[in-house]
């Protein structure tokens, strides 16, 4: 059972420090907001319906809200954020093989 | 200041000579970069990034409504597949997948485009490591994640983000990395290693050019400018993704190759590919 799970945890370990290194990551535009601002059509960007979400107010875009530093509140965005999308996406993998019954005999 | 401007030829309408060429209008355009990434920065500071990921505002309704109901029968069809067919080693599996390319695209890396930078989109290492429809689901839970808790991509355009990097990336990107692999005999890490550089390059420049399309569809954007100026930019993205992506998939093949949707399986090669899961 432990070396079953050790993967996991090494999987998850490494994603959860890759996001605590993402206050380091580069701060340019990237490739959609480059093209965006040559071309001119940047400022057709609205705030949207996300920022009307309930999670608009514990999350600042990639920051957790309340904290000073803005690295810190990276860092702890992208873990609170790896550990949600860890725990839907295996939730969702687990819901789904629960609704299949077993066949013995089927393949996979 | 920027070395290299990214600049579209007026008269023809192609992309001008890649990227280092010197513009006529370059100075202006350096400045006015400038400028902007000033403001960019300060922004930031408080906004959400972009990723390729559309925000909303960019898109025309009808782009969004026609996006969105493919990108609803896309999600309702990858539940019935998964659903059919995920084996229980693959659960735990989308979990750690879906948090590492989270986590990764939040690292983005400098371009040599002066100012500009790219991430991991993750469609293909997600389809390698999964197969097309589980690798799909679990990169359509990052990007609906970022888009509900993160502000990053529009809610009105998450049907878009969902179709060209959810899908297109990841079907795409897998059966690119299948038929390259197999041309190159299957087996070694030669074979696989090339397949994924390919196919991860493609799948970002591919979802880039049809971003460029959506964005021209709904008026936001010329498409004789845009369509080559994010293929241009995304041609450099996709050699970040392809090294990304080969390196993940490289340690996987090393130390886990089981983990793989194909593994490496030199008795079994007549079997069909992804037929030998459960052996373990």
């Amino acid at each position: 059972m432990g070396s079953k799970w050790r993967w996991v945890l090494f999987g998850l370990g490494f994603a959860l420090v890759v996001a605590l290194v993402s206050p380091f990551a580069s701060s340019d535009p990237d490739g959609l907001e480059r093209v965006a601002n040559d071309q001119g059509f940047i400022e057709r960007e609205t705030s949207g319906w996300a920022s009307k979400l309930p999670f608009a107010s514990v999350f600042s875009g990639y920051a957790l809200r309340g904290l000073a530093e803005p690295g810190v509140a990276k860092a702890m965005a992208g873990v609170a954020g790896t550990l949600v999308v860890f725990g839907v996406a295996w939730g969702t993998g687990v819901a789904l093989r629960r609704r299949r019954p077993e066949r013995p005999g089927s393949p996979r | 200041m920027p070395a290299w401007t990214l600049t579209v030829s007026t008269d023809s309408g192609q992309f001008s000579k890649g990227l280092l060429c010197s513009d006529p209008r370059a100075p202006q355009s350096a400045l006015f970069w400038r400028l902007t990434t000033a403001k960019q920065v300060l922004v930031r500071l408080l906004s959400p990034v972009l990723a390729m990921h559309i925000p909303d505002g960019f898109l025309s309704l009808p782009v969004c409504a026609a996006m969105g109901l493919l990108a609803f029968v896309m999600l309702a069809i990858a539940l019935k597949q998964v659903e059919r067919t995920l084996t229980d080693r693959l659960v735990p599996l989308m979990g750690v997948s879906a948090a590492f390319i989270f986590a990764a695209q939040m690292i983005n890396f400098p371009l040599p485009l002066g100012g500009t930078s790219g991430h991991l989109l993750g469609g293909t290492l997600a389809a390698i490591l999964l197969g097309p429809w589980a690798g799909s689901l679990a990169v359509m839970v990052v990007f609906i994640v970022q888009a509900l808790l993160f502000q990053d991509g529009g809610i009105t355009a998450l049907g878009a983000n969902l179709f060209n990097m959810a899908f297109v990336g990841t079907f795409l990107g897998y059966y690119v990395y299948r038929a390259v692999r197999s041309l190159l005999g299957d087996q070694g890490w030669f074979a696989m290693a090339t397949a994924t550089g390919v196919a991860s390059w493609l799948s970002v420049v591919t979802a880039s050019a049809i971003a460029a399309l959506q964005l021209a569809f709904s008026g936001t954007a010329n498409l004789n400018l845009v369509l080559p100026a994010m293929m241009g930019v995304h041609a450099l993205i996709g050699v970040g993704e392809a090294v990304l992506t080969v390196g993940v998939v490289s340690f996987l093949w090393r130390t886990r190759p089981d983990l793989l949707f194909d593994p490496p399986s030199p008795e079994k090669s007549t079997a069909p590919i992804g037929g030998t899961l459960d052996g373990q």
